[in-house]
């Protein structure tokens, strides 16, 4: 143990921290991709795939051989540095998210005190991807695709900032670790229902915030309805228009890594994280402290694949927003909704006394 | 006035969203509307126009007696037919080809063939890797014919009821 406290302990442990959970992290893609196409299936009564393994288990990974083993092809006035970099920015920063998400107790790369900014910072940085590749491709539905991409997460951040504020002014902090522990014990205490007895009536403001910060997350991850940026009908693919192969694999890795992200973020914030939904004071007397933290693991995955499971739904049943709409759900209800309830749950928690 | 009141209610409360979950839920435990094709297949009609066929008598006589309705009444043009007397004085083809390409499946020739020789058949899979193949002569039309008699000869006797 005195050895990892070293700096070249320290170093190893991390890096296989983090190759430990980005591997975790792909395959549990794989099977999100696979689970997402078996709903959108559903829904719709067909079997959906079932071929690649038992059950069409392995279809993603007969996918992801497709797409290495395909033709690179670089349109001749692509802007070749940035074409390539694009995706590569893309999925980096959708696998670079999952470095400070507590996934189970104590489990977390980087349990650094500003968690919340840097998911909020390198979910942002993610139109960058879009964007560049979108300009680089030097091609009309591509560009036009990347600069609604661009005009869309920007829009919806803003409510989304609004609303992780509430989350914040509940849990007095911005690490995800604490947040995740003040919701802990009872599901009432969970932010959802706004969390804990003491703020019972916060329900009426936090239930639509957590609403809100769903739908806006379709929206961030422009997932259907708000996938106008690769609106098939009209753009074509959008900004992947001019991808093949191992690039456009790793825009949709990035894609559906930050729509797993987004609903683990919307499992910590609003749904007490790793915590299960009753007190467990069974978990200190447990022989090795893994154990708990399985506990822990296992209780947030669910949640996250509960939010991911109503992501397909919703992928599946709504049909698209005009751009128009698009905008207004964001400004004109959105915006002013969070914003009126960072001011209640603010004042709520000043006349409360910041209650502990 | 009420009305936008209500469906701004409607909308703020996502009433049609939950509407479509649990419709969405409902067709996701219904039985799956899904054929899986090379192991199922979907009905098909005693009427269905596929593949061409030549037939011939129980006897193994050739049916077509090269009277060239079909040839004239093919609206694409795909049907050539040559013809002399053969030996035994009887009149047949010499020449019988069909320009699948051209032939657009409209089934006029089995409707003016007034001996039922040439006939669509029910198979489909006949796709092949040069346009050439699909230029099918007599031997191969009567080797289908021979090929799939049984099928033809079924679908034949369930469509006779209305003729």
């Amino acid at each position: 143990m005195e050895f990892f406290n070293t700096p070249v302990g320290w170093t190893i442990w991390t890096v296989s921290h983090i190759l430990l959970i980005t591997v975790v992290l792909l395959l549990t893609i794989a099977f999100v991709i696979y689970g997402d196409r078996k709903i959108f299936a559903g829904v719709q009564a067909r079997k959906g795939p079932n071929v690649v393994g038992p059950f069409g288990l392995l279809q993603s990974f007969a996918d992801l051989g497709k797409f290495l083993i395909k033709e690179l092809v670089i349109p001749a006035g692509a802007d070749k540095p940035v074409f390539l970099l694009a995706p590569l920015i893309s999925v980096t920063l959708a696998l670079g998210g999952w470095a400070v998400m507590p996934v189970a107790p104590g489990w977390s790369v980087s349990n650094i005190n500003v968690g919340v900014l840097y998911l909020f910072a390198v979910s942002s940085l993610g139109v960058y991807g879009i964007i560049m590749g979108g300009w680089a491709s030097n091609s009309k539905y591509p560009f036009l695709g990347a600069l609604r991409s661009a005009a869309q997460m920007v829009s919806y951040e803003v409510s989304i900032g609004f609303v992780i504020i509430t989350v914040i002014l509940l849990s007095g902090s911005l690490n995800l670790n604490q947040i995740t522990q003040a919701q802990a014990g009872w599901f009432w205490n969970w932010n959802m229902f706004g969390g804990g007895w003491k703020n019972l009536p916060l329900i009426l403001i936090m239930f639509p915030m957590g609403v809100i910060f769903f739908i806006s997350g379709l929206a961030e991850t422009n997932r259907p309805p708000f996938d106008l940026p690769e609106a098939e009908s009209e753009l074509v693919a959008g900004y992947a228009v001019e991808y093949g192969s191992t690039p456009y694999m790793l825009f949709y890795l990035a894609e559906t890594s930050n729509i797993v992200l987004m609903s683990g973020l919307m499992a910590v914030l609003f749904l007490g994280g790793w915590n299960a939904p009753w007190p467990t004071p069974y978990l200190d007397h447990v022989p090795f402290a893994w154990i708990a933290s399985l506990h822990g693991l296992v209780i947030f995955a669910i949640k996250t694949f509960f939010v991911f499971f109503m992501n397909a739904m919703v992928r599946s049943i709504v049909p698209r927003y005009r751009y128009d709409q698009l905008m207004r759900l964001g400004w004109k209800v959105f915006l002013p909704t969070s914003l009126v309830a960072v001011a209640v749950v603010a004042g709520w928690r000043v006349y409360t006394g910041f209650g502990a | 006035m009420l009305g936008r009141i209500g469906q701004a209610f409607k909308g703020a409360m996502l009433l049609d969203f939950v509407g479509a979950f649990g419709l969405g839920m409902k067709y996701m435990i219904a039985p799956k509307k899904t054929v899986q094709f090379p192991h199922e297949r979907g009905p098909q009609s005693p009427r269905f126009r596929g593949e061409h066929a030549l037939r011939r008598y129980p006897n193994g006589e050739e049916r077509c007696i090269a009277c060239k309705l079909c040839e004239a009444i093919c609206p694409a043009q795909a049907i050539t037919i040559e013809a002399e007397p053969r030996a035994d004085g009887s009149r047949r083809t010499t020449r019988y080809d069909i320009d699948m390409v051209k032939c657009i499946y409209c089934g006029l020739c089995q409707e003016a063939c007034p001996v039922d020789a040439i006939v669509e058949g029910p198979n489909t899979e006949f796709s092949v890797e040069t346009r050439e193949e699909l230029y099918y002569d007599k031997a191969r039309l009567l080797d289908n014919g021979d090929r799939w008699e049984r099928e033809i000869a079924k679908n034949m006797e369930l469509d006779a009821p209305y003729r």
